[in-house]
């Protein structure tokens, strides 16, 4: 009799396999959850030692022009700038063409076209920065020599290179929206008469929107991230850039040229903490505002 | 304008600045093989690299690439996979919920020097893991969970939900519906995602220089025991991929053929990746297949 | 059925595993790891003096890592690594109580300033170096060469090849802002790539691609650097704490030994400090060896 009662009022097989689920799950989400807010404590307590212990001015750090450790001189604003606008640049110059690329690959070339894409653009996103780099350094350095005058380097230089090396990223998460998009909605357009044009940029595009806004962010993420390809072509001097041939420095590119050369727990070396810090900072702000004109729009 | 005339307009316009950027693209490609190619040899391939003699080869480099992808996939799908699911089928509609989005997502900016440095001083310092494959493949996993774990989440939304309803109809348990329905389901684009953050790990330099090391000890191919310090599977060992072989060719590289041997590995690195995909495609449809029955 | 076997197979892989760990355990309890971390530009000749070290050391496990001077001098300090290697001074980096460490010298290396083949310029004063650095000189043709833009490319700062050059030829002069490589490679591409461009690099780095210049019409060769013709040198050091393992001095006394440094040392083109005819200390006073 027991037994019948434990087998009635116990949990079923079914409960028992979905408290295994959701266990495994939380854990994994937990652990995930625990190593983001470690890096964030990490970063926040070595970023903010340069305020909290060295007493610099966190305004003449965002505001101040002069980046010079060795005098303690720690103004950050021209790479904060440097960094923006070269990330901008390459966004905004990726997102129509990688716009346009998944557009041709989803709704206008046969679908033969898509077995071929999607593997060299994972062909694309493994070649190293490096790599990506030292073609910046040998072809389009000499190129933008030849066309602009100058040394070569600079902010265009690191421009394209970044262009090159998210809108493998940017076409692969774009294609993924588009295709999304239920088929029904596009029957539905044609069957009123639409043209593909119209379909396009009167069903598609409108419902991929989101998608299409957060390739662009995780593009930019990367480029805002990227160190060893820019160094190369940006010209690496941490000073005000006057226009788009003019060199000048990125906040990852300052990290990484002055993180071997420094001693952890000095100045010079909190200092540049405190740049990953704005970097990390900046996407933040950058992701949030992305999320309101996504949200608005979708109101 | 009149329709059908805008119409075709458009899709000119379209079409051509497609083969604008794949031919850019392609060229790069092109131009990286052509380069590298001719530098490649069997020697090229199976000898080990040199310090600063000319003819060294890349044979760890290539071998240690590939281990440390499999590792640290190992590590990142089993753990975006469970919390895609989690974020997906399971996390309520609170604000925990879209900070913890959030969070991941910021994550995908870090510049992989602060990821790495993190790696150092956690994982191969703190955690006493030392110079590793281990540390490396935890670092990797830390660059490739925002990708990964949206690819998942992406995946597995797009499952018909239909088919939920149907394993759900049947009595079948939530978790039970999603192994053995949306997973399944959404394998070939966990897959893509898998691939695509396996090709960042093949090009990741700069996280990996302070947690797996830039130089690779002497290993022996022949000792099969994953725990003796000279066997090629111990991941407890330091050891030096492709990509940071090729910073370190292009850095401080004192080798004279340096240039050369940098662009031989890259030329390897593009097939290496080539050859990777295809396999994991490969083995991904026979999983699929499996499923399927 | 498929079960079972697939059961099974697990077990005997688990077994094997274990097995395995047991068997790695046995043996493995002997061995000393010795860890070298730091600069890059020491990296390839401590690594390649391993296999020769290894010969009469079986039981030591070496490995080099880089990561920069800093980051060695900082770890040696906190105790995370036996070696900290450096291209500069312990006394001269900021944060690091030299007191605290031994210094052991393993090589020394020129730095050579280097500009473009097709230039043109093959000698410069040490008052015109200073110039276009100082960023006071900005033509070639101020200093007999083609009428062209100079492009400074100077090093990362901090570095040990950006010290040495401030210290012997900068003086007080400050460099001008302008931009800055962390490299020696990265360096030397950017000069071969850029007509106009000059920098400097340590001398295992020269090749065909870049001119390295003379100054003052002294050429960097072995011979200049070690009786301090020719000025711009420095050394590359390692650095343990004041209570080194055994292990870790062995490898040392090793990479300094007769052997290494005439064969291996010459190879990498760098120069035995076995053949310097003066030392110069942390701040910069040079002496004759033997006269002190």
């Amino acid at each position: 009799m027991s037994d019948w009662e434990k087998r009635l009022t116990g949990p079923s097989k079914e409960t028992n396999q979905e408290r295994v689920g959701r266990v495994l799950t939380t854990l994994s989400i937990t652990v995930i959850g625990l190593l983001v807010a470690t890096i964030l404590i990490f970063l926040a307590s070595k970023g903010l030692s340069l305020f909290i212990k060295y007493g610099v001015n966190i305004w003449d750090f965002v505001s101040g022009t002069d980046w010079s450790p060795k005098k303690g001189s720690y103004g950050a604003l021209p790479m904060i700038v440097t960094s923006f606008g070269v990330t901008m640049l390459a966004g905004i110059v990726a997102l129509p063409l990688a716009l346009m690329v998944a557009l041709a690959v989803t709704e206008i070339l046969p679908p033969a076209f898509r077995k071929v894409t999607q593997p060299v653009i994972e062909l694309l996103v493994g070649i190293p920065s490096v790599v990506y780099g030292f073609v910046g350094l040998t072809v389009i350095i000499p190129i933008l020599r030849q066309w602009f005058g100058g040394t070569g380097f600079g902010m265009l230089a690191a421009t394209v290179v970044l262009f090159l090396m998210i809108v493998p990223t940017m076409v692969s998460m774009t294609i993924d929206t588009l295709l999304a998009v239920p088929e029904s909605y596009r029957m539905a357009s044609k069957g009123l008469g639409a043209t593909r044009w119209q379909t396009i940029y009167r069903t598609i595009l409108p419902s991929a929107a989101g998608g299409v806004l957060t390739a662009m962010i995780f593009g930019m993420a990367r480029a805002f991230g990227e160190a060893l390809a820019v160094q190369m072509v940006i010209g690496n001097a941490s000073i005000m850039p006057t226009s788009l041939m003019s060199s000048a420095a990125t906040l990852t590119s300052v990290l990484t040229t002055g993180i071997g050369n420094t001693v952890m727990g000095t100045a010079a070396n909190d200092a540049l903490w405190s740049l990953a810090l704005v970097l990390l900072v900046m996407s933040l702000i950058f992701n949030l505002a992305m999320r309101l004109v996504n949200r608005n729009k979708e109101g | 304008m009149d329709p059908q005339k805008s119409n075709r307009l458009a899709t000119g316009v379209i079409l051509c600045f497609a083969a604008i950027v794949s031919l850019i693209v392609l060229s790069l490609v092109l131009y990286l093989l052509a380069t590298g190619l001719p530098h490649v040899s069997w020697h090229f391939l199976t000898s080990a690299a040199s310090s600063f003699t000319a003819g060294g080869g890349i044979r760890d480099q290539l071998f240690n690439s590939f281990y440390l992808v499999i590792l640290t996939l190992l590590v990142s799908v089993p753990l975006s996979l469970g919390a895609a699911i989690y974020l997906s089928e399971y996390a309520p509609k609170n604000r925990l919920t879209s900070i913890l989005r959030l969070a991941i997502e910021v994550l995908s900016s870090l510049p992989s020097v602060v990821v790495g440095l993190f790696g150092y001083l956690v994982f191969v310092l703190q955690w006493k893991m030392d110079f590793s494959l281990l540390a490396g493949a935890l670092a990797l996993t830390i660059i490739n969970l925002p990708l990964l774990t949206r690819s998942c989440e992406t995946a597995l939304s797009q499952v018909p939900f239909l088919q939920r309803q149907a394993g759900l109809g049947l009595g079948m348990a939530k978790w039970r519906v999603t192994t053995r329905i949306m997973v399944p389901a959404a394998l070939p684009g966990i897959m893509t995602g898998a691939i695509l953050s396996a090709g960042r790990i093949f090009g990741e330099a700069a996280a990996l220089i302070y947690t797996a090391g830039q130089s690779s000890i002497n290993v022996s191919y022949s000792n099969w025991n994953p725990f003796s310090p000279t066997s090629f599977l111990n991941p407890m060992r330091p050891a030096e991929t492709l990509a940071v072989h090729i910073w370190k060719l292009n850095t401080e590289g004192l080798v004279p053929d340096a240039t050369a041997v940098s662009a031989g590995a890259a030329a390897v690195l593009i097939i290496a990746i080539l050859a990777f995909n295809l396999l994991a495609r490969f083995v991904g449809g026979l999983v699929a297949k499996h499923f399927r029955q | 059925m498929k079960k079972i076997m697939g059961t099974l197979g697990a077990l005997a892989l688990l077994l094997l595993l274990c097995f395995g760990w047991f068997q790695a355990r046995g043996s493995g309890a002997t061995i000393t790891k010795v860890t070298d971390v730091g600069s890059t530009a020491l990296q390839p000749l401590a690594e390649a003096a391993i296999p020769g070290f290894l010969k009469n050391h079986q039981n030591i496990n070496v490995t080099v890592q880089g990561g920069g001077s800093g980051t060695g001098l900082s770890q040696v300090q906190a105790g995370a690594v036996d070696i900290g290697s450096s291209d500069v001074f312990a006394a001269q980096q900021a944060g690091i109580d030299a007191s605290k460490l031994t210094d052991h010298i393993i090589v020394v290396t020129g730095i050579v300033p280097i500009v473009n083949p097709k230039l043109g310029v093959d000698n410069l004063s040490m008052d015109q170096l200073r110039g276009i650095f100082a960023g006071k000189i900005t033509n070639w043709k101020e200093v007999g060469g083609p009428d062209k833009k100079i492009t400074v490319i100077n090093r990362a700062s901090g570095s040990g090849t950006r010290l040495a050059f401030e210290q012997v030829v900068m003086g007080r002069q400050e460099t001008v802002k302008a931009q800055e490589q962390d490299s020696n490679g990265t360096v030397k591409q950017i000069v071969s790539n850029v007509p106009g461009a000059i920098s400097y690099v340590s001398s295992a780095y020269l090749n065909d691609q870049v001119k390295a210049l003379m100054i003052d019409h002294v050429e960097a060769t072995s011979k200049n650097i070690s009786n301090n013709r020719w000025k711009l040198w420095s050394y590359e050091h390692m650095y343990t704490t004041k209570h080194a393992k055994k292990a870790t001095l062995a490898y040392i006394r090793y990479l300094q030994s007769a052997d290494v440094q005439s064969h291996l040392v010459k190879e990498a083109h760098y120069i035995s400090i076995h053949d310097m005819k003066v030392r110069r200390d942390a701040d910069g006073v040079v002496t004759k060896i033997g006269e002190k």
